[in-house]
Parts: C-alpha cells; sequence; structure tokens
C-alpha cells in the first residue's frame, strides 16, 4: 500500500507528485497515457497568465497570481524554459477602451502587479505588426510563457529521482473506499493507499463522483490551435489577447519559447472526452479572429494544428482540496485557464495538505532535478567541440531542422522516464518539431528507439496505445495482386 | 582548438547535384575540393529512388536512381575526389566560413574559397497543409516512406491513400502496390497532375489506380493510429471543397506528396537572398548567388523533375566556381547592372533571375514553370519589350519544368535591360 | 467488335516530356495509322505500346541479415501483362551478399530472354574518400 495515489500525469499531477516527494511519503502516480503530459497539457498555449482575467475572491484568481509569482523560480530550478515576454490586452476599438481599465481594476483586486493602461501609439511601438483597428492596449508586466511538456516531464522526473513511482499506460477504471483506504482499480491490478489525489483533468468527475457526495461535472472545451514557423517568432513580443467584446472571447497570439508562434484556441463544449481532432471550421475561426490582431498571418507557413481539451467545471472555479466528506482524498479538479500558471501554488499547497492530513515531516534529503545537459543547438563553438570530443554521438547531427544530435535522442530515451515513443523523444530531444516534421529523421529515431528499447521497429508507436508507426516489414507482406479496372481512373489532364 | 582548414571548393550535399559538380570542378582542374554529404554514404535522394527513368539524356540509358547515382560515386572515387560522409554542415556565413560536424572528425572549420549549395530538397508535411483531424499514426510523407520501404525493408501501411499526383506519390503508389499493399486512390487538388506523363500511365494507369483530379482530402480519421480519410471534391476556380461531394475512405495510411521545398537554411545563414517563387536562392547565369563566391545547383535552387538537368546544370556550377576562385572579380561583374530576367505571362520560377555582364555565354539556358496547362503554346522571350525569340510547344504543363535557350546573338547583351518570358496559347 | 471494324486506341506517349496524345488506328491486328506524334520515337512507341506493351520492372528483394533490402530491375522491358508474375518470380529470390550493381540475380526470367539484375551494391562503399586533400 502507497501512502498516496496522484491520479494524472499532466503538469498538476506531475507537480504535486513532485511537492509530495518532499515529504515522508511513498507515492505513485497512475497516467492512463503512454507518457506524461499527454492530455491537456501539452496541447495548450503555454501562456502564464497575469492574473486580470480570473474573478476575484476565486481560487482561479488566488493560485494563479501565487503561481505566476512562483513560476520564474520553478523553472529555473528545473531548468526549464521561461520567458517573461508580457501580455497586451488589445482594445480594436475606441468603445472598447473603458474595457481595459475595468480589466485593470479587477487585476488590481487580484493582486496583480505591474499593469497599466497603453495609448495606441505605445502600443504600436511595441509592437509594429498590431493591425490597424487597435487602439490601446492593458499591458501586464507578468505575463509570460513556458514549455509546458518539458516542464511536466521535468517535474515528473525529479519526483522519479525523489523516490516517486510513476507508473503510465495505467488507467484508473474504478475508484473506492474502503476501510479508510483508496482503491483504484487498474488493469494491471488494484492500486490501494491512505490517501488520493485527483489531477484527471477531463476525467476529474468521474473520480470524484464516484467516491464523494458534492459532485461536480466537467465538461471537455476543446480548443484548437494553429503554429507558425520560427522565422515569425520575431511577429510579437509579448502574448497578444483581444479585448473579450459581445462577439466573443477572441484569439490569442503568442511567440513560443522556441520562437514559434501559436494562434487560437477556440472553445467548443464537446461530448467526447478524447476527441483532440482539429476542424476546418476551427482553423478558419482562429484565422479570421487572430487577423484583427495580425492582419498579414503568413498561412503559408505552418508547422502544425492542434487541438486541446480543457477540463471545464460546472462550478466556473477550481475544485482545490480535501473533499469535505471524504477524509484523504484532495481533489485538484477544474483545471483549465489559468492552470498552468496555478500549478506551483496548487502543487505546493495541496501537498502541504496531504501531508498534514499523513501527519508526514519532511525528508532530510531532496534529490536534486534531472538536468539534461545544454543542448547542442544552443552550445557555443568550444562547448560543440568539447562535446563532439568528449562523445562522437554528438558528432551525427540526426534531426537536421533543429540541429539535433544522436547522443541527445539517446539521452532521450536513457534517462529516467525516458521516452518510449516518436513523440517521446520529440517533447524531449525536439527531434521532428521542425520544419520537416520529422521527414528525414523519424526513421533514423525509430532505429535509435528500437535499438536502446530492444522492441523491433514494427512495434514501436508514434504516442502509445495503437498509434503503431508501421505496419510490418517487408518480408511480412502479401504477394501483389492485380487490380481490376475501376470505373473512375481519372485523366492526367483536365 | 585546430586550425581552420583552407579549401577552394567546399561543396555541400553529395547527392547528384553535388557529385555532378564536383566532378566537373575536377575536370576543369580544381584539386582543391571536398565533398561533405549528411548521409553516410553518397548518392543523395537518389539512393531511395529504385525506380528507373534516371539517366536517359546523360547516359543514353534507362537508369534507376541507384545505378545513376553509382556512375557519378565512381567517377569521384576514380578520381580521388575527397568526401566526407556522415557529416553535417551546421553553418556557412557569408565569408565563406563552412562549420561542419561528424563523429570521425568532430567540429571543424573550413575556409572555403568558393561553396557550391547543393543540399536538395524536402517534403511539405502534413502540418503544414493543417488538414482537420487527429496527428495520429499512419500520416507520413511519400519520401519517407520510400526511405522506409526502399532502404530499410519497413512497411508503413496496408491500405494506402496518396494526397498529391507529383512524381514521388505516383512512383510509391507503384511501388507500394508492387510490395503487396492496396492504393485505393491518387487524391490531386488540381485538375491535372503534377508529374511526369510517363509515371501517370506506367504508375496509375497500369495498375488501374484511381487519379481522383480536384478532388483534396478534408478529414483525417483515426485517435492513435488512421482509420480513414474523407475526400471532397474541389472547386477548380477555387480549389475549396464542394459541399456534398463528400466521400469517406477507410486505409490505414496517408502518404502525402504535397509540395517540394528546397532545403535553405544554410543559403539563409549565409546571407543568400532566396526567390519568394522558387524558394531557392536568387542566382545568375552562372548560378552565382547574390553573396560572394557562393552557388547554388539541383533542387536547392528549384525543384527539377529529372536527375539529368540536375546533373547537368550542377556541372555549369562547378565549372562557374572554379572560375570564381580562379579570378574571383570575373564573375561579380564589371559593375555594370545585371540584365534582369522576369517571369512574364503565364510564366514561374524562371532561373536565372538576372544575368550578369559581361555574359560571356554564347546562350542563355533559361528554365521556368507554366503556371497552368497549356496546349499548342509558344513561349516568347522579350527583351526590352521586342520579341527576339518564339518557340512552340504541343503542350506545357507545371509538373514539367520548360527549357528555352536564347542565344546570346539573338539580343545586345550590352545594353538589354530586361528579358522576358512568357507562354502564349498560338492563335 | 469485329476484326475487320478498325479499332482507334487512344494513349499518351511517354518517350520525353511532350506526352503527345496518340491515336492508333489497329485492323486485323496490325496497326494502320499513328496520328498525333511529332517524332518517330512516337511513332515506334504507338506500335509497341499498342500491340506488345512492355514494362521494366524494378523490385525489392529481403535479404537475410541485411535490414537494406536488395534493389533490383529487369534488364530490359518484359511484356507488361507479366509484371506481376514477375515481382513474384523475384520475390523468391534468395541473395547471398555481397552483391554488386550488375550482378545477374535472376536469369531470364519467366523465359522472357530478359535478366533480373542488382541495382544497388549491398553491402555499400566506405563513408569516406581519401585521395587529395586541401
Amino acid at each position: 500500500m502507497f501512502d498516496v495515489t496522484v491520479i494524472g500525469g499532466g503538469v498538476i499531477g506531475a507537480a504535486i507528485a513532485r511537492e509530495l516527494a518532499r515529504y515522508r511519503l511513498s507515492v505513485v502516480l497512475l497516467e492512463r497515457k503512454s507518457d506524461v503530459a499527454e492530455g491537456t497539457t501539452k496541447a495548450n498555449s503555454a501562456i502564464i497568465h497575469a492574473g486580470y482575467d480570473a474573478k476575484p475572491g476565486s481560487q482561479k484568481a488566488r493560485t494563479n497570481v501565487l503561481g505566476n509569482a512562483m513560476f520564474e523560480d520553478w523553472c529555473a530550478e528545473l531548468d526549464v524554459p521561461f520567458r517573461r515576454n508580457t501580455s497586451l490586452v488589445v482594445a480594436f476599438s475606441d468603445a472598447d477602451l473603458p474595457g481595459l481599465a475595468d480589466l485593470m481594476a479587477r487585476g488590481h483586486e487580484n493582486g496583480v502587479p505591474g499593469l497599466s493602461l497603453i495609448d495606441e501609439a505605445e502600443l504600436r511601438r511595441r509592437e509594429p505588426n498590431i493591425g490597424p483597428k487597435a487602439r490601446g492596449a492593458l499591458l501586464a508586466e507578468t505575463g509570460g510563457i513556458c514549455c509546458p511538456y518539458e516542464l511536466t516531464i521535468s517535474l515528473a522526473t525529479h519526483a522519479l529521482l525523489n523516490g516517486v513511482e510513476i507508473r503510465l499506460n495505467t488507467p484508473v477504471t474504478g475508484v473506492s473506499r474502503e476501510n479508510g483506504t483508496f482503491i483504484c482499480q487498474t488493469p494491471q491490478g488494484p492500486v490501494v493507499s491512505r490517501a488520493l489525489v485527483n489531477a484527471a483533468g477531463v476525467y476529474a468527475d468521474t473520480i470524484n463522483n464516484q467516491l464523494s457526495e458534492g459532485t461536480f461535472t466537467i465538461t471537455a472545451r476543446r480548443g484548437e490551435y494553429v503554429m507558425l514557423d520560427k522565422r515569425f517568432g520575431p511577429a510579437f513580443k509579448a502574448t497578444i489577447f483581444q479585448m473579450p467584446t459581445p462577439m466573443g472571447k477572441g484569439v490569442l497570439i503568442t511567440p513560443t519559447v522556441e520562437d514559434t508562434v501559436i494562434l487560437g484556441p477556440t472553445a467548443e463544449d464537446i461530448e467526447d472526452k478524447d476527441d483532440v481532432r482539429t476542424t476546418a471550421a476551427g482553423l478558419e475561426q482562429v484565422l479570421r479572429v487572430a487577423a484583427l490582431s495580425w492582419p498579414q498571418i503568413p498561412t503559408r507557413h505552418f508547422i502544425t494544428a492542434f487541438a486541446g481539451l480543457r477540463a471545464h467545471c460546472d462550478r466556473n472555479d477550481f475544485i482545490l482540496g480535501e473533499a469535505a466528506d471524504v477524509p484523504g482524498f484532495f481533489n485538484a479538479a477544474g483545471i483549465e485557464s489559468p492552470g498552468l500558471t496555478a500549478a506551483p501554488a496548487i502543487a505546493a499547497e495541496l501537498a502541504g495538505q496531504v501531508a498534514d492530513r499523513l501527519n508526514a515531516g519532511k525528508k532530510d534529503t531532496f534529490n536534486p532535478p534531472y538536468l539534461a545537459r545544454k543542448p547542442f543547438r544552443l552550445m557555443s563553438h568550444a562547448e560543440r567541440e568539447a562535446a563532439v570530443a568528449a562523445d562522437p554521438a554528438y558528432g551525427r547531427i540526426i534531426c537536421r531542422c533543429e540541429s539535433v544530435p544522436e547522443a541527445e535522442i539517446l539521452e532521450a530515451i536513457r534517462r529516467p522516464l525516458g521516452a518510449t515513443t516518436l513523440d517521446g523523444v520529440k517533447r524531449r530531444a525536439r527531434a521532428g518539431m521542425g520544419r520537416c516534421q520529422g521527414g528525414f529523421c523519424a526513421p533514423r529515431v525509430l532505429e535509435l528507439l528500437s535499438c536502446e528499447l530492444g522492441v523491433p521497429q514494427t512495434e514501436l508507436t508514434k504516442f502509445g496505445g495503437a498509434s503503431r508507426i508501421l505496419s510490418g516489414t517487408l518480408g511480412e507482406m502479401a504477394e501483389p495482386q492485380p487490380r481490376a479496372a475501376q470505373e473512375r481512373t481519372g485523366e492526367t489532364h483536365a | 582548438m585546430p586550425e581552420t582548414r583552407k579549401i577552394d571548393l567546399v561543396i555541400i550535399g553529395g547527392g547528384p547535384a553535388g557529385l555532378a559538380a564536383a566532378v566537373a570542378a575536377w575536370d576543369g582542374g580544381c584539386r582543391s575540393l571536398l565533398i561533405l554529404e549528411r548521409d553516410v554514404r553518397l548518392g543523395g535522394i537518389l539512393q531511395q529512388c529504385i525506380h528507373n527513368g534516371f539517366g536517359l539524356h546523360v547516359f543514353h540509358e534507362e537508369l534507376t536512381g541507384p545505378e545513376y547515382a553509382d556512375r557519378y560515386i565512381r567517377q569521384v572515387q576514380e578520381r580521388g575526389i575527397p568526401f566526407q560522409c556522415d557529416t553535417m554542415v551546421l553553418d556557412v556565413s557569408p565569408q565563406r566560413l563552412v562549420t561542419a560536424v561528424s563523429p570521425a572528425h568532430g567540429l571543424v572549420q573550413i575556409q572555403a574559397g568558393a561553396v557550391i549549395l547543393a543540399m536538395g530538397c524536402r517534403e511539405r508535411p502534413r502540418g503544414a497543409l493543417a488538414i482537420p483531424g487527429t496527428n495520429c499514426a499512419g500520416i507520413m510523407t511519400t519520401g519517407t516512406a520510400q526511405r522506409l520501404v526502399n532502404l530499410e525493408s519497413l512497411v508503413p501501411g496496408k491500405r494506402i491513400v496518396i494526397l498529391g499526383s507529383g512524381d514521388i506519390g505516383l512512383i510509391m503508389a507503384r511501388r507500394m502496390t508492387c510490395i503487396g499493399a492496396e492504393v485505393l486512390a491518387c487524391v490531386e487538388l488540381m485538375p491535372f497532375s503534377s508529374g511526369l506523363t510517363r509515371n501517370v500511365v506506367q504508375c496509375l494507369h497500369d495498375y488501374n489506380i484511381p487519379l481522383l483530379l480536384s478532388h483534396t482530402v478534408i478529414a483525417i480519421e483515426g485517435r492513435e493510429r488512421l482509420t480513414g480519410v474523407t475526400i471532397a471534391e474541389v472547386d477548380p476556380a477555387t480549389r475549396k471543397p464542394i459541399p456534398g461531394t463528400e466521400e469517406k475512405i477507410a486505409c490505414d495510411t496517408l502518404l502525402l506528396s504535397v509540395g517540394l521545398i528546397p532545403e535553405n537554411e544554410l543559403s539563409r545563414s549565409a546571407g543568400v537572398s532566396l526567390s519568394e517563387v522558387t524558394q531557392g536562392p536568387l542566382v545568375d547565369q552562372n548560378l552565382l548567388t547574390d553573396v560572394p563566391g557562393v552557388f547554388a545547383c539541383g533542387n536547392v535552387l528549384h525543384v527539377h523533375d529529372l536527375v539529368d538537368e540536375v546533373s547537368e546544370e550542377s556541372a555549369r556550377a562547378g565549372l562557374a566556381a572554379l572560375a570564381w576562385i580562379r579570378e574571383p572579380a570575373s564573375q561579380t561583374g564589371s559593375g555594370l547592372e545585371p540584365i534582369r530576367v522576369r517571369d512574364g505571362k503565364g510564366v514561374r520560377g524562371i532561373v536565372p533571375q538576372q544575368i550578369t555582364r559581361p555574359v560571356q555565354l554564347p546562350k542563355l539556358h533559361l528554365t521556368f514553370r507554366p503556371d497552368a496547362v497549356y496546349k499548342q503554346a509558344t513561349i516568347r522571350v522579350e527583351v526590352d519589350g521586342e520579341t527576339v525569340l518564339r518557340q512552340k510547344r504541343l503542350i506545357m504543363t507545371p509538373g514539367e519544368m520548360a527549357v528555352v535557350d536564347l542565344p546570346t546573338g539573338r539580343f545586345d547583351p550590352a545594353s538589354a535591360r530586361e528579358i522576358a518570358v512568357h507562354v502564349e496559347v498560338n492563335a | 467488335m469485329s476484326e475487320s471494324t478498325p479499332d482507334v486506341r487512344e494513349l499518351i506517349c511517354i518517350n520525353c516530356p511532350m506526352g503527345c496524345r496518340l491515336q492508333v488506328t489497329v485492323e486485323q491486328g496490325q496497326v494502320r495509322t499513328v496520328k498525333g506524334n511529332v517524332c518517330a520515337r512516337g511513332d515506334r512507341y504507338a506500335r509497341d505500346e499498342v500491340l506488345n506493351p512492355k514494362r521494366m520492372v524494378t523490385s525489392l528483394i529481403v535479404v537475410p541479415g541485411s535490414s537494406e533490402p536488395l534493389s533490383v530491375k529487369t534488364r530490359t522491358a518484359i511484356p507488361k501483362d507479366r509484371i506481376f508474375d514477375c515481382l513474384k518470380a523475384i520475390r523468391a529470390c534468395q541473395v547471398r551478399l555481397p552483391v554488386r550493381i550488375g550482378d545477374v540475380i535472376l536469369p531470364d526470367v519467366l523465359g522472357t530472354g530478359v535478366d533480373v539484375v542488382a541495382t544497388r551494391n549491398l553491402p555499400d562503399a566506405p563513408c569516406q574518400g581519401s585521395g587529395q586533400t586541401a
């Protein structure tokens, strides 16, 4: 039996598990997918919000502001990227300007520092590419960006290095309470613990409602995004929000820590909590609404489009803390925006509460996080020379687009909580993130994965489960068969 | 820190372009040169092109890709031309300092007298099209599939839909069929195929694979692995899907042949200006870019249909680079304004985009693609508004690069300001 | 259709990028006329293609112990209606390394008089050229 089971390996679950690892507690983290950060965490705008948006007095507002203040140090400790690039909420008509003042007032009420209103001239000076209808903006100096999946992998690895057991491919199919212990049913057998933390994302309601009378409903709210080539990273420095108007919430444009650009999201409540499809209508909406901020969106330079599901709770706020009627059961549920920002605050609070409940003291030693080496692409000439001299695998560049050497791909696989899939390598080593999206490097990454994991290439997947890349080997194919003439063979020319 | 090597001619890329340039430069007398290749062997993309159709013009034979590559590789080996594989060029500075890395030799820097950019091209990926659906497994570009099958004995899938009827798509339609997979359709956005006619006939017609012109894939189905695609007919004028024409095709693999993009990251780092149309460097008749001593040839300059043309072009680049090394001033010209070469009516992506004076060539080799299908057409070359050359063509398509050789004697190279090439339908 | 009625077949010449649309009239098993070609190669192609279509076949042979398959081709074209039989025969070949380009892998495939030959060196040449350096 464990002291604590954490359900969910997204940024919230991983952060909580890592905080719990500071205490004398045995902790297990259960994640249903093949890697951490496979759910909402990998598909959002990666923004660290200032906190003017959330309703004053709410958990969202409170943890947003706390989390924002903690975020930079948090990322520095874990050696993951963070950039305080500031946020701008832009008004696109004179009539909307007073709304900016309202937002600022709300921000002040929430305790957000660094807020000011800037006029059109100042806005254009800062952001020359902003659309012609912009009339002014709310500047939030504490706004930032990070890389949520890199952060989560680092959090989870740090937890692992401090004794947390991480079980991937382990969905919780049912949960119950017996004699003061919690039993999570999984395909690999029951997992029993004295306390339970619910960080199950879009499925947090399913977990909670099996245990507590204080039920709630989580709706999956799909957001679609499109990402642009690095070449356009300099288009905007700040994260550009559009002031919500009666017409709608607006769409944001933000640089990422890798200098790509993200546009989005839409917001569509959907039934299927596993539906992360992008849609034609969604893309059209993103481009149409974003055009207000950026009339010349370079639509010929998409890198990719993606969709993520936010866990929207019918109580319209985060549900944090011990369930009143179920001692030992702690929720971190309904974590939609500003959940990423709030993560460090939520994690510290919840872990503390769990530790109190279990009367656990802090450990004497807390092992440092796993720090990957500085990536080759960021190394100086001298650093590169030294790296290659020490290890020839640094001299073989596998991913040309992102300058990723073989040594880094091997490290991504061999490290604690290492990659076992193509996407896992992509998120740890960046191979496949660039312009050609793995066109050249994927076959070579498959070879390396196969070699390191001792698994035939034909069994490797893109992201676990049934997502196999290959159907089989050439030798396994059936005899080619001629096929009858089809009705429409078409023409070579019109 | 090891000292920087000095090599007269550094060729980036050991595919057909780099190999032909190296052989030509060597035969012209260059003895200080080095080919840098990122793969473990020379030959570039030809190594995975196991189909025939290469070498009809250069060798008067029907060769497969690896055989064509082998001809040039043997020429390189017989001459003792230095080359280094498993080597990635990381940077080329505007002053032609080449930084490269390899497991065997570590990080090296080479001060090149001249550089030939011969890096070839990459394929447009699924993400660039933003096809609605998930990012499931089972979707890859045809070139990646070609590498997996032809070089690794690995099969991407068994029920295939191919999007795009470019040559690679057509070739892979046949290849997948011949290895025992089922190719359900080749879906093409335009009302015509962008591949060589020969490939449409011998890859699709021969195997009864349907070619669906004016169609596109509008959605991808499948959560973890592809289970199907939805296709729809498109309006030829707007290329937008026509509501009501949707059709689902159950399949486990979608192969994309939706465009080749010259691989110009290194060109950019060298400060080379690129053409918006070809996506390759702007060059003059000597294949010299706007950075002194930096030349470009092959698919990195503009995407070719025939490797024979790549070899011919690259040999010219090799000789031009050699002439530059011997006499750098000779090619930057006499300070006279270059002659502009312009895409006229019906023409896209003329190479070269300018002519440096003095011209020093008996004819100008102009290549371009027509912007549509033209039957019974005339290529008309104008110099400063005056027609100096007309050539008839029975048919021109965007899928086949057009060539027109303009004898220098037809105009006054000393005073000409602009050459424009037009394609017109005969009256 | 009775033999005495001329049969007009349409095909696209593949000899060069022109891709001439050819109309070939066939009567009593003989080619009567060829129209649409701009050169003699087109005429020859039309006659061959209509009465005796042939294709070169390229394929792969899995080589035990090598992740890379051996690419092969028919040295010249074989009758088009034997493509699938040819693929089958190639598939069944056992190959012993090393193999050099041009090695005959399967002589006289299907009795066509055409050999199937290797188009690749397996294993391949070394990664580096010595020779004169700067």
